[in-house]
């Protein structure tokens, strides 16, 4: 096929590019328009026409129908994304937040019951981790992330200490380092344990006056519990130092344990993972951070408190405070749908959360631990992590066991992550899992390791049954078309 | 409401699979001393329709507020392929194979706003226009021998707090303002020629906060060559369908927020951070990108790329910490604006600035007279005691941003936006009531 549907030297799209759909006089679109445009427009600057495709209402439909045909969603089947916590996307919450679209952010009067909305959210966050203050402006995990950093850094700085050093466990998230890094720290990387977690003792010869923190991860991205972390936050406090959690794996320990009783000083929740709100291919997620109450005056601004009279209002002074960290607040559509979430369930739905994630993780281990390689023996909570050990000799790598997940119709699980384990493959089943499915996934990770020991040229071609095959990511960075060509 | 797929038959099934004697030891990890007894405190569960009651709420009946937030008119469309669960329960499309739909849908967007903005190259967003400008001063601020910013005092006054938040973990930059003046609301051409050099990266929000057209191409010749690093802030992405590219004016970044992309005002979030800049930049600049590039048998495909400059690679040397982004929300800006076409966002952008200048011509009338004699784009910066502003509020009105909390010189006013959202009707009871 040639002509329309090709991109200079790119043939065969699966569906051409927007700017080849359509023509000049295509777009009938009659909008809104109640006042009188004068003749000429007496206003500097005015431009010709902006340089946008001009597409039938139909031809737009169809040209994103399409596109999304080419995706995957949690809807389709198993996401088992370790550490991402892909769970099923209620349909409830997206209904509750249907209220919040024509609510600008300055109608004072209808603000009033977003913001008793969003209090409540911080006042249920607040009491499922244990901890004291809430602010819910970060956008995603890792803006939470940076405000956690930036709270405890003016927390050490006002103590006049001026430390500048966060230890890191080596098993971290790589946006740990990078928030630490834009918040003014240096990093120093940690060695985790033989069993997959960080001991007290590697933690005590780390500690001396320059570290203002320690960042952890709990459960770990092995899926394993930090279970010195009390021993570890003793230490940390005695040194003068804070203990950062990094909640991407709360999931895990809903109603069950709170890192709050655990000694953790400040924390983020990912509300895209945790509390099931969609991860719209890559955003818009949701990272409240949470702090005890000493930390509580330097959380960013703005604060929502009482009004005095049964309401709630913003109040934007705190000398102590970072200062602000969004232009608003936050994902507000986001935190509606978690806090739906959260009630939807309660307390005890949010504890079965928990231990059927916990269990569906543990039955799926159970089925492939025999067929694949898992380094970390040490019994895990809602994910574990499988690497490409046993394929040894034959040339099959995690890249092509993933690739083929793809042609069993599933998404593949994190690869090449966490980095203590070569060729890591991470799995998180999440608790919206049916056993029918867990069954489908480990039928599948089984002919795959047998077809790896069988006919491994087989696995290099994967995926076959995909809109495209193996992707170049090499020849994108090299030819670096980044817009219409 | 549960919505754990298991009955509790299954649960004792996959734990005796397990090797657990009962469900509750896939706990046992976890050490007793660090357990929480008891249920928590929290509420529920609760049905839906219980729940619709608990998530009511409702909106004045006429709005003018803006303030780079802004209520515009979304075609149907975007609400109902936005909300397709392939593209919305998606995760960020690492797996190039299986998240076409994704990565081409960024492409067009990426594509769109390039050529909004008159830039090269544009990510495939930020969290907002606020941490955009900031990200724009750290990648400026990356470059050899700059380590002052200056930003116009007429730049979206939440977004020079978020950008002194970013940038005060260090001594080694300062933040400061250049004033505007006092009778037209633009920038003070006088100061801002002696407050740049070399050493200095500069940013201007254009329209303005006040919603003043800034004089382009005046700040350019002023800047051009003689600023280490300059960027234009935009807070109204609508205003590119109507005005010169920005790009056309020589900066290095475009930066922004263009949440008037098809996104509703949603309480304030999610918004959408826009990052655009000229190709020289790419491999410094923050968050993701998508390329064009081929499969294993030279079809067309897409895929992230560039992805060294990114934390999950670069870790403490990345160029941002950003990993989720909007996503979502980028998808909307696209089928917005594939959805309005150019004469559909030509259209709409013309029906704000005739619906603020038939605004001030009625306000004109009852001798009410804007704080500044610049063009305006669809805002006004309008004088009104905070009584009166008040007893608009019990009406109904929400009259606009109030201004003195941030502009204390300006005394009691309010920036007031007008958008096709609004009526002549609506315009004549404010101005009526002001």
């Amino acid at each position: 096929m040639a002509g329309r549907d090709d991109v200079a030297g790119f043939p065969l799209i699966r569906e051409p590019l927007l700017k080849d759909v359509g023509a000049p006089g295509r777009n009938r679109r009659v909008l809104p328009a109640p006042f009188d445009v004068p003749q000429a427009v007496d206003l500097p600057g005015i431009a010709v026409l902006p340089d946008i495709p001009d597409v039938s209402e139909v031809e737009t439909v169809r040209h994103f129908t399409r596109l999304s045909d080419l995706n995957y969603g949690v809807d389709n089947g198993m996401y088992p994304l370790g550490s991402c916590t892909m769970k099923y996307n209620p349909k409830m919450a997206e209904a509750m937040a249907e209220a919040l679209k024509p609510v600008h952010p300055g109608d004072e009067a209808a603000m009033g019951s977003v913001l008793g909305l969003l209090f409540l959210l911080q006042q249920h966050l607040g009491e499922i981790c244990g901890m004291d203050a809430c602010s819910l402006w970060p956008a995603a995990g890792a803006h939470g992330e940076l405000t956690g950093m930036m709270v405890i850094r003016r927390a050490v700085d006002a103590g006049g200490s001026g430390r500048r050093k966060v230890l890191i466990p080596d098993t971290a998230h790589g946006t740990n380092p990078a928030s630490c890094a834009v918040a003014g720290f240096v990093t120093e990387n940690i060695p985790s344990g033989p069993s997959g977690f960080l001991t007290a003792q590697t933690v005590e010869e780390h500690l001396d006056g320059g570290v203002a923190a320690l960042m952890i991860t709990n459960p770990n991205t092995l899926g394993i519990f930090e279970e010195e972390i009390s021993e570890i936050a003793r230490l940390l406090h005695e040194n003068g130092s804070y203990l950062y959690m990094d909640g991407a794996n709360l999931n895990a320990i809903l109603g069950v344990a709170r890192p709050g009783d655990m000694g953790v000083d400040c924390m983020h929740v990912n509300l895209h993972k945790t509390f099931a709100t969609p991860h719209g291919g890559g955003g818009p997620g949701g990272g409240p951070v949470l702090v005890k109450e000493g930390l509580a005056p330097y959380l960013p601004l703005p604060r929502i408190v009482n009004d005095g009279h049964g309401g709630f209002a913003l109040d934007r002074e705190g000398p102590e405070s970072i200062g602000m960290v969004h232009s608003c607040l936050g994902n507000v559509a986001i935190s509606i749908r978690a806090l739906a979430y959260i009630l939807s369930i309660g307390p005890s739905g949010l504890r079965e959360t928990a231990k059927a994630a916990c269990l569906n993780a543990n039955y799926l281990r159970s089925r492939l631990a025999g067929l694949y390689d898992l380094p970390y023996p040490t019994p895990t909570l809602h994910e574990f992590v499988l690497s490409d050990r046993a394929f040894k000799g034959t040339g099959v790598s995690t890249m092509d066991v993933a690739k083929a997940l793809m042609d069993f119709s599933f998404h593949p699980p994190t690869v090449y992550f966490p980095l203590v384990v070569g060729g890591a493959l991470m799995i998180e089943p999440t608790e919206t899992e049916p056993i029918e499915e867990l069954d489908r996934f480990a039928l599948a990770m089984e002919e795959i390791a047998r077809r790896a020991r069988e006919n491994p040229e087989e696995l290099h071609g994967a995926p076959v049954t995909t809109p495209v095959g193996r992707v170049d990511e090499v020849l994108a960075a090299r030819s670096l078309i980044l817009t219409w060509p | 409401m549960s919505y754990v797929p298991h009955s509790e038959d299954d649960l004792r099934r996959m734990a005796s699979a397990a090797g657990l004697t009962d469900p509750e030891d896939v706990f046992s990890p976890i050490p007793r001393a660090v357990r929480h007894r008891g249920p928590l405190s929290v509420g529920g569960p609760l049905d839906e329709e219980t729940l619709r009651r608990l998530f009511r709420v409702s909106p004045s009946r006429a709005v003018f507020a803006g303030g780079g937030v802004y209520r515009h008119h979304i075609p149907a469309l975007v609400d109902a392929l936005s909300s397709r669960q392939e593209f919305s329960t998606a995760y960020t499309p690492y797996q190039p194979e299986i998240s076409q739909g994704t990565l081409q849908a960024l492409f067009e967007y990426q594509s769109m706003m390039a050529a909004l903005t008159g830039m090269e190259v544009s990510n495939a967003s930020l969290y907002d226009g606020a941490t955009a400008l900031a990200e724009g001063a750290l990648m400026a601020l990356r470059g050899k021998g700059i380590g002052r910013v200056l930003v116009t005092r007429a730049t979206h006054p939440a977004y020079r707090k978020v950008l002194e938040t970013y940038l005060s973990r260090s001594g080694d930059a300062v933040v400061e303002e250049v004033p505007f003046c006092r009778d037209t609301g633009r920038v003070d051409l006088g100061a801002l020629a002696s407050a740049v050099g070399s050493d200095a990266a500069f940013f201007i929000q254009n329209p303005n906060y006040f919603g003043v057209l800034e004089p382009m191409e005046e700040v350019a010749a002023a800047v051009s060559g003689t600023a280490g690093f300059w960027g234009i802030v935009v807070a109204e992405a609508l205003s590119l369908g109507l005005f010169r590219p920005p790009g056309s004016f020589g900066p290095d970044v475009v930066v922004g927020e263009a949440q008037s992309f098809g996104n509703h005002a949603n309480a304030g979030g999610p918004l959408l951070g826009f990052f655009c800049t000229r190709r020289e930049h790419a491999r410094r600049m923050p968050g993701r990108l998508v390329g064009l590039t081929k499969d294993s048998s030279g079809r067309t495909a897409f895929c992230l790329t560039l992805s060294t400059r990114e934390q999950h690679i670069r870790r403490e040397k990345a160029t941002s910490n950003i990993c989720s982004n909007e996503g979502l929300c980028t998808l909307r800006a696209a089928l917005y604006l594939s959805a309005l076409g150019p004469k559909g966002l030509r259209s709409a952008a013309l029906q704000c600035a005739a619906g603020a200048g038939e605004l001030t011509s009625l306000l004109r009338d009852r001798g009410i007279f804007p704080l500044f004699s610049g063009p305006c784009f669809h805002e006004i910066a309008l004088p009104l005691k905070e009584g009166k502003r008040q007893a608009l509020l019990a009406e109904g009105i929400v009259p606009g941003i109030p201004l003195v909390r941030d502009y204390p010189e300006l005394g009691e006013a309010v920036v007031t936006a007008v958008t096709e959202m609004n009526t002549k009707e609506e315009c004549r009871w404010l101005a009526g009531m002001m």
